[in-house]
């Protein structure tokens, strides 16, 4: 998106752009399959049967960050695993998103220990912390909602200070 | 150079490549070194530790019953079977004797966290070989347990079910209703996976003769649950090693005869209707009376140590605790079967196509919280 963002002033027709641009990257978001623990078990049932993530567009997992535009830190984040998290993260094409998900991807959780990251966001920006340890799938459709809502938000319009 | 000349002629480089970290087959953050000629596996590192979250030193600063929680989180897919562990250990350290019902109780929910495990194993298993439905129908079978067992405990994965000495409530009303409408509804799903699964070509080429592991060989490299089973090893830890009320109940422990990928299949299928066994006796049987023993609050055992295990869906689950007569564990190790399990990949994936390394590593059925802890 580097052609027309942050290039014009905010106006009447920047906002049909944006309106357009937002629905598109809202309805479609591809989550990456990123699971790291007990989460990532929580994640799989959002995507299964029951309770079928597609409905919100978010269901295509994909197994690269390149062709992912949201990143669900499902599970601890380690100090061993934080580089990797950080690489992957990189590797993702604007626009791109991360939902923390979990207690352990938020803050640590229940683990305050020498090798566990306390907080997902020591590395990376979050868009969307979800509480829970696990969180239920439930919680995380309510993330996937709060993001698209973020979406809608967004504008290609210049940053007025 | 002749037209005829054979193509083994033809020689490749061996190749490192990084399989993992973050690889959607891995089941977890699991990194494989493989050594690759062309298409075939010749040497296989498994790299581990990226969910090292170090548990084991933090138990040793929380008391006896806030360890609990924790031991949900090690192998996250079973965390029934983890409860029971530690509970066990710390009943067999303090000499605590549970309530009948409580053991029952409990032996219900094991068993059917047991098959939730293997259904979501089954699932992701059949997903990494290239089966996509039969992900989605497990998923929707383990939902009915998940519903059950949030009946009785509030959560859908990390459970924190029982308490020292027993349980913190009893069974909801009705719940044994329900189970028991379960119980009827399961088989035929069952045999929903079988009919897709079992006689399938792909599957049956995919599967058959992959990883073959000798009994001998699976005991010396300290496999246990069904990758032992699978080669015709009979061991587990509820028939050799009874813990809580598993004597009085009729099952068998299934085993494979070739010690491959199809065998270990079969066997984890039919211990899943073994469990099924297991809980319609428990059902049947189930005794009335107090579910919790009296066990004080501030819980401080004498100075001694204690290891207690018990057969977890992916084998023996060791609780070594080492008390010095405080509040809180001194020394707390856990024996991962996942760990011990991963041990045989190497060997296994040897010879096999970067292929089947995918159907090797969800064959072993590992988690990698128990395996890093």
């Amino acid at each position: 998106m580097g052609l027309i963002e942050g290039r014009f002033e905010p106006n009447i027709l920047i906002s049909t752009v944006d309106k357009l641009f937002n629905w598109a990257r809202k309805s479609a978001l591809w989550p990456m399959t990123f699971g790291l623990a007990c989460c990532a078990i929580e994640m799989m049932a959002a995507g299964a049967s029951r309770f079928d993530m597609d409905r919100f567009g978010a269901g295509v997992f994909r197994a690269s960050p390149r062709q992912a535009d949201l990143m669900i830190v499902a599970g601890t984040p380690t100090e061993k695993m934080g580089p990797v998290i950080k690489r992957l993260y990189d590797q993702m094409p604007e626009p791109k998103w991360v939902i923390s998900m979990g207690a352990c991807a938020t803050c640590g959780g229940p683990f305050p220990t020498y090798s566990t990251m306390q907080g997902v966001d020591r590395i990376i920006p979050v868009d969307i912390y979800i509480p829970g340890c696990p969180p239920r799938p439930e919680s995380l459709l309510y993330g996937v909602l709060k993001l698209q809502d973020k979406i809608d938000r967004m504008t290609i319009a210049k940053r007025t200070a | 150079m002749t037209v005829n000349e054979p193509a083994s002629t033809l020689d490749t480089d061996i190749m490192e490549v990084n399989m993992g970290p973050q690889h959607p087959s891995t089941h977890g953050v699991l990194r494989l070194k493989l050594k690759i000629d062309g298409e075939t596996v010749v040497g296989c590192e498994p790299i581990i530790g990226y969910l090292h979250r170090g548990t084991e030193k933090l138990c040793e600063s929380l008391s006896y019953p806030m360890v609990e929680p924790i031991t949900d989180r090690l192998d996250y897919v079973c965390a029934m079977s983890e409860n029971l562990g530690y509970m066990g250990a710390v009943e067999k350290l303090c000499g605590i004797s549970v309530p009948e019902r409580a053991d029952f109780v409990r032996v219900i929910m094991v068993e059917l966290n047991r098959i939730a495990s293997h259904l979501l194993w089954l699932g992701t298993h059949a997903l990494d070989i290239g089966a996509m439905t039969v992900f989605l129908y497990c998923f929707r079978e383990r939902e009915m347990i998940l519903d059950l067992f949030e009946e009785f405990c509030g959560a859908r994965l990390t459970y924190n079910a029982f308490r020292i000495g027993g349980l913190l409530e009893d069974l909801p009303p009705g719940w044994t209703g329900r189970c028991r409408q379960f119980l009827k509804v399961y088989p035929a799903c069952q045999k929903e996976y079988e009919d897709l699964l079992t006689k399938n070509r792909i599957w049956l080429k995919r599967t058959k003769g992959i990883g073959v592991i000798s009994g001998e060989e699976a005991v010396e490299i300290g496999l246990t649950g069904p990758s032992l089973r699978g080669s015709g090893v009979g061991y587990d830890v509820r028939k050799a090693h009874p813990y809580s009320v598993y004597k009085r109940f009729e099952f068998d422990v299934p085993t494979g005869e070739n010690g491959d990928t199809y065998d270990r299949y079969l066997v984890r299928m039919e211990e899943m209707r073994q469990s099924l066994r297991i809980i319609e006796q428990a059902l049947d049987t189930l005794p009335e009376g107090p579910i919790r023993a009296k066990v004080p609050n501030w819980l401080k055992p004498l100075k001694g140590e204690v290891y207690h295990s018990v057969e977890s869906p992916r084998g023996e689950q060791g609780f070594y605790i080492v008390s010095d007569g405080t509040d809180k564990p001194y020394r707390m190790r856990f024996r991962g079967p996942s760990f011990a399990n991963l041990q045989a990949l190497p060997q296994l994936c040897v010879g096999h196509l970067v292929a089947d390394v995918v159907a090797l590593i969800g064959t072993l059925d590992i988690v990698l919280g128990d395996v890093d802890r």
